[in-house]
């Protein structure tokens, strides 16, 4: 009989419910939407790393695996080269151009001889010192085509050909042009280095570690697996503020929302106190009520982080990618509940501390 | 009726509210029994103390001093939660304005109140017995917006009764009704009382619907006369 009453009170005042589960649901979606990017834009840059199809990856020794140095001279990839067991080696240099997008410079027959080469949607490799290929991603969320001049980094690019995303980056021009551009001359960021048997990758990260002092050499499935939240700088405490003003949001959307909700029912509060509901049947009421409004609100805003994830393929920079993370779902909706729960006490101590006659005198 | 034992038992009952810094005397020293099975009518101008003793003996609110005994049971000195289970277990309200709960039917407003008492199962032969009276079978799937006055008071009269209360305080049950359902409700009142043996206590200004009980007590500031 309780549940019933839960429910014809939240169907009798559906306007107020319906926003109650809406930023509830705001609240869910915004938790699972940046949880999403940081999973989505870091699982990205990994598979992209993995699809080089490299063995062991060389870093300069002041690298991050989000923000790479550009100091490493590129004659280290002859030097690898030279050693027992490596197959191919070839540099890259990467250039922000933005927040989260960068470009990358790679010489193309030597990424194309260590990675089998891109599979192209349109167009062909790069052919000039200003031609850029693209991603399909990219191209496609920028609306570009094969013979379109873009501008990125000050510099107008001919785009010669779109690939199959899932290789490296997303934005790729010549390595010579790249350096010259930014100053880099005779430098790269990053060496891949693929092996004649991937049995080998201990001992020659091993080799190399004796060779290339203080560089930061890994084998491909460590290089991933640094992607995680955890190896970036601030964003597992920027993911914790941000999932704290949620729940300060939801916490105040269901206070006030509860709030008003027991002002109006003053008089049935009163008529239950009349029949001998305790204040513990009262605070049972107004907490059910507010549990199914978290739930249905936690259930709308993992719909809601499906639409994000679109507006965010659409909108947002390329290489910003929301995955969508079930794990998160209990999470972002157990932290809804506990805040909402936790903004419907007060008004239901209040409701369930309220004077029978009085309120069954309010009008 | 009143050779038999009392189930109110009303000794010097004062009550006084505190408005600000001015002390009201709602009731100055009330006397009264009722015996069980009785109906009683309380008739007396506004500002009387009529509510006042409604809402002590519905335990609503406790006396400022006297003895107050319902069923055996002592009011004076009783803790919040001790009245709650007075008004679940022992008395059955009827208001002026009917106070139903807007958003359950009739049905889940005489529910409501048998889910407060912690009681299940199927409705009793004794209050089947009680809604036919009332002849409210035929409406206990509509909301109170769907039925009219006289209905909705019925249907409140048997959300009082289905917990089988020792006393029913009736408070101006018929002020919101016109003549034909006045009399009706007050004919049901007095039907509940003969037929089922339920004690009523019922506050009126009009001594017409008074004279429906089996005696009338008059109030007059905060007394009985």
């Amino acid at each position: 009989m309780t549940n019933q009453l839960v429910f014809e009170n939240l169907k009798h005042r559906w306007v107020r419910t319906l926003l109650g589960v809406l930023l509830i649901g705001i609240q869910v979606m915004i938790i699972l939407a940046l949880v999403g990017l940081s999973r989505g834009t870091l699982n990205d840059q990994a598979t992209r790393a993995r699809g080089v199809g490299a063995d062991i990856v060389i870093r300069a020794p002041a690298s991050s695996v989000i923000s790479m140095s550009s100091g490493m001279p590129a004659g280290v990839v002859a030097k690898v080269q030279q050693q027992p067991h490596v197959k191919d080696a070839t540099g890259v240099l990467q250039q922000g151009t933005g927040l989260f997008d960068y470009i990358t410079g790679i010489d193309l027959a030597q990424f194309d001889e260590l990675s089998g080469g891109f599979h192209f949607t349109a167009g062909g490799p790069l052919a000039g010192p200003d031609d850029v290929m693209l991603d399909e991603y990219y191209a496609g969320q920028h609306h570009y085509h094969v013979g379109d001049t873009i501008k990125l980094i000050n510099h107008a690019w001919r785009v010669s050909g779109i690939y199959e995303p899932g290789t490296l980056t997303r934005i790729v021009v010549p390595l010579g042009t790249l350096q010259d551009l930014t100053a880099n001359t005779g430098k790269v960021s990053m060496l891949y280095v693929k092996l004649d048997n991937p049995a080998n990758t201990a001992e020659v990260e091993k080799q190399l570690s004796a060779v290339l002092k203080d560089y930061r050499i890994n084998s491909m499935e460590e290089f991933t697996s640094l992607y995680s939240v955890n190896n970036v700088p601030m964003l597992k405490e920027f993911t914790w503020v941000v999932i704290g003003l949620g729940v300060l949001v939801g916490f105040l959307a269901v206070f006030l929302s509860m709030y008003t909700a027991v002002l109006e029912r003053t008089r049935e509060i009163g008529i239950l106190k009349a029949l001998g509901a305790s204040p513990a049947y009262i605070l049972n009421i107004l907490l059910r009520e507010t549990a199914l409004l978290a739930i249905a609100g936690s259930i709308l805003g993992i719909l809601l982080s499906y639409v994000t994830q679109f507006a965010i393929h659409d909108l947002a920079p390329a290489s910003l990618t929301q995955a969508i993370v079930p794990s998160w779902w209990p999470i972002a909706g157990a932290i809804a509940i506990v805040g909402s729960l936790l903004g419907a006490m007060y008004p239901g101590l209040k409701a369930a501390r309220q004077d029978a006659i009085e309120a069954l005198s309010y009008d | 009726m009143t050779d038999r034992e009392p189930i109110i038992s009303i000794r010097d009952l004062r009550k006084t509210y505190h408005a600000g810094e001015v002390d009201v005397h709602a009731l100055r020293g009330v006397d009264l029994d009722v015996a069980a099975g009785e109906f009683v009518s309380v008739i007396g101008p506004s500002g009387s103390g009529k509510s006042t003793l409604f809402h002590i003996l519905g335990g609503l609110t406790p006396p400022t001093s006297g003895t107050v005994h319902i069923a055996g049971r002592d009011l004076f000195g009783m803790t919040d939660a001790e009245r709650t289970e007075l008004r679940k277990s022992t008395v059955g309200f009827v208001f002026q304005k009917y106070n139903l709960l807007p958003t359950l039917t009739a049905r889940g407003n005489i529910e409501i109140a048998r889910d407060i008492a912690h009681k299940n199962g199927p409705l009793d032969a004794q209050f089947l017995e009680a809604l036919r009276l009332l002849g409210i079978e035929k409406r206990l799937d509509h909301k109170p917006r769907a039925l009219s006055g006289g209905e909705q008071q019925r249907v409140a009269i048997a959300r009082a009764l289905v917990n089988h209360p020792a006393i029913l305080l009736a408070d101006e049950p018929t002020g919101n009704l016109d003549t034909e359902n006045s009399n009706a409700v007050l004919g049901l009142l007095r039907d509940l009382n003969q037929s089922m043996g339920q004690t009523i206590l019922m506050i009126t200004h009009n001594p017409e619907a008074a004279g429906y009980g089996h005696r009338t007590v008059r109030m007059r500031d905060g007394r009985i006369e």
